[in-house]
Formats: C-alpha cells, structure tokens, sequence
C-alpha cells in the first residue's frame, strides 16, 4: 500500500495526463453509446423483420455496432487511447489471439453440422 | 542529456524501456488489474466462441425475438428485447456514473467520489435485479441446466415446422449456454458491487484522502466497465444475433 502512495508522487505529473476525461466528454461518450444501442434496436425490431436489410448483412452490422462500442468503452471509459501506447498495445496485441480461436472453431462447427446431418 | 552529443561512452540512459521506472508510466497495481481483465477477456471470449461454434453447428436455433419478448411484471408477451434494452441501459448508465467517480477522483472531491460510487452501486444491484427477474421468468416457462420446457411450450420460440427432436435437442444447448454465460457474468457483476461497497467505505472513512490518491477508485473502475464490455458482447450475441 505505501509503494502505491510513493509511486503516485514520483509521477506526479501523471495527473495532468488524467485531465483529458472530462465532464463534458464522459456524457458525450455515454450519448454515442446509447445511440449506437438504438440503432441496434432499431435494426433488430423494425429493419430486419421487415427485410429493410438482407439477411446476411444483419449479423455483420451487429458486429460491426458492438465493436465500435467496445472501442468507445475501452478507449474512453477505460481510458486506455489516453495511457502509453506500450501500454495500450500490451493489452490490445493479446486480444489478437482470440480472432484465432474464432476461425478454429468456426471451421470446426462447419465440420460438426455435417456430421450431424 | 541527449542534447549533448560528445556523451562518455557509460552514460545512464533515461529512454523508458532502460529500466529504473515502469515504461507503461503506470502504477503497478492498475497494469496488473488490466492483465487480470486481459486473462478474463480471454475466459469470456472462450465461453462465446463455443457458444458460437455450438449454434452455428446447429440446424435451428431458438428465436431470440421470441424466447425474451416477456418484460416482468407488466407484458407476458409481445415486448421482444424491452426487457433486454433497459438492462443494458442500467448498465451503461452505471458505467456512466463509475467515471463519473473517477473524474471526481482526480479532483480529490471526496464528497463526488461517494455519491457517483452509491450511484454505480445502486445501478448494479439494479441490474442484477433484473437479471434475477429474467432468469425466475425462463425458469418458469421450463429452462434450466439440463430442462427444457414441454413440447407445447417449446414450440412457441420456434418457426412452425421444425421437428420436435431437434427442438428439443437445439433447446437444450440453447439453456445451458445461457445460463452458464449469463451466470458468469452475473457472477462479475455481483462481485463488482461488493468491491465498489468496499471501496466507498474506503472513501467514506477517508483511506484515499490520508493516502493523497483515489487511484483505487479507478482501478476498481476498470473492473467495472469491463464487465458493462462483456455485456456489449453478451447483448449482441445472445439477444440480438
């Protein structure tokens, strides 16, 4: 606990790195993340049971939609677009990996849906 | 120092990868909340990709505009995704209000710290208030580890014409995916309320003012937007996919 107190002293110009979330920026944030939630909504209750969009397209879109809110959370509310880029990339290249596994087992469960049929 | 260019040849480097300060210019304990939510992120994304893999394996698939068109306690049907959407917005809002605290960390505005956390405390236990609303609501119609409802029931979240083998089958994969992935997040959510309790105790007995930082406010913090990103993700691929 006291390495803590001593280490926030000895960077203490830190803080003014800190000053760039402000009040203003947190509301304008938590606006884009709740519009980019209504678009979804929007496309889920009206576009897509009406076949305003194809059906291909609609799965990508909500991908597409979750992935800009994760970027918004992370870079924003987590406040990682604002720390060292060394820091920054220690924790996004890892992430990486899970694009992976993803096209393992999207690979594999093509595999399983033949042997089920 | 590197302005001189005629340097003796053991000059101590000050370059940030040359030792002797954290090169992430971050304190300790908040680089190693992000390597746990690093670790998590990945127990997460295994739990979603396998529930992936399962449903794209699938034939059919319950209808996600059918299985939650309940809201509790005012519509049995006909609301797809109402009850859904307020949870998620309980959650962002809380997420809103943990930043909030933060902010008013770096100000070292002991009083702001208080109420934003009893704000984000209040918005979690909202939340698993809803979630333990939904999760009575599917019980009832017959979900659960290893159940799924009667044929009847069943067919009711199904386009007509799916045979009722593969109702049942695609069901209960359905129900253990989202009960376990659910849970799971529940669990973080709960957890997180009890370490945001304890933090604003910190606060009100004055832990962080004596120690002239509120960073624990945000390493905390980071736990908990973390948990409102899961949910982004559970949202999208449980409710909306």
């Amino acid at each position: 606990m006291s390495s803590e107190t001593t280490d926030v002293h000895a960077h203490g110009d830190e803080h003014g790195e800190h000053g760039t979330m402000t009040k203003k920026r947190i509301w304008k944030v938590f606006f884009i993340l709740l519009a980019i939630t209504c678009v979804e909504f929007f496309i889920a209750l009206y576009l897509a049971p009406h076949h305003y969009i194809g059906a291909n397209y609609v799965n990508p879109i909500y991908i597409i939609l979750t992935l800009l809110k994760a970027f918004y959370i992370v870079g924003y509310f987590m406040h990682l677009k604002f720390e060292k880029l060394d820091m920054a990339l220690a924790i996004i290249i890892p992430i990486l990996f899970i694009i992976g596994l993803i096209l393992v087992l999207t690979n594999e469960s093509h595999y399983w849906i033949d042997l089920r049929l | 120092m590197s302005t001189a260019v005629a340097q003796p040849i053991d000059e101590v480097k000050s370059t940030p990868w040359s030792g002797g300060r954290s090169p992430f210019n971050a304190e300790y304990g908040k680089i190693m909340m992000w390597f746990f939510l690093l670790s998590d992120a990945f127990t997460f994304s295994s739990l979603l990709i396998s529930y992936g893999a399962l449903r794209f394996s699938a034939p059919v698939w319950p209808a996600p505009s059918l299985v939650f068109q309940s809201f509790p306690g005012l519509f049995e049907h006909d609301a797809p995704l109402v009850f859904v959407g307020l949870m998620t917005f309980i959650l962002i809002m809380s997420s809103v209000t943990m930043v909030l605290a933060v902010e008013a960390g770096h100000r070292n505005a002991k009083k702001e710290v208080v109420w934003w956390m009893i704000g984000t405390i209040i918005g979690g236990l909202m939340f698993l208030g809803c979630q333990a609303l939904e999760w009575t609501h599917l019980h009832g119609e017959g979900f659960w580890w290893g159940h799924i409802p009667n044929k009847e029931t069943l067919q009711e979240f199904f386009k007509p014409g799916v045979p009722l083998l593969q109702q049942q089958h695609t069901s209960q994969s359905f129900a253990n995916l989202f009960f376990t992935i659910t849970g799971f997040h529940g669990f973080h959510v709960f957890t997180g309320v009890i370490i945001n309790i304890i933090i604003t105790v910190n606060v009100l007995i004055g832990t962080y003012q004596k120690r002239g930082s509120y960073l624990m406010v945000e390493k905390v913090g980071l736990y908990w937007h973390f948990v409102d990103l899961v949910w982004v993700f559970v949202f999208t691929f449980f409710y909306l996919v």
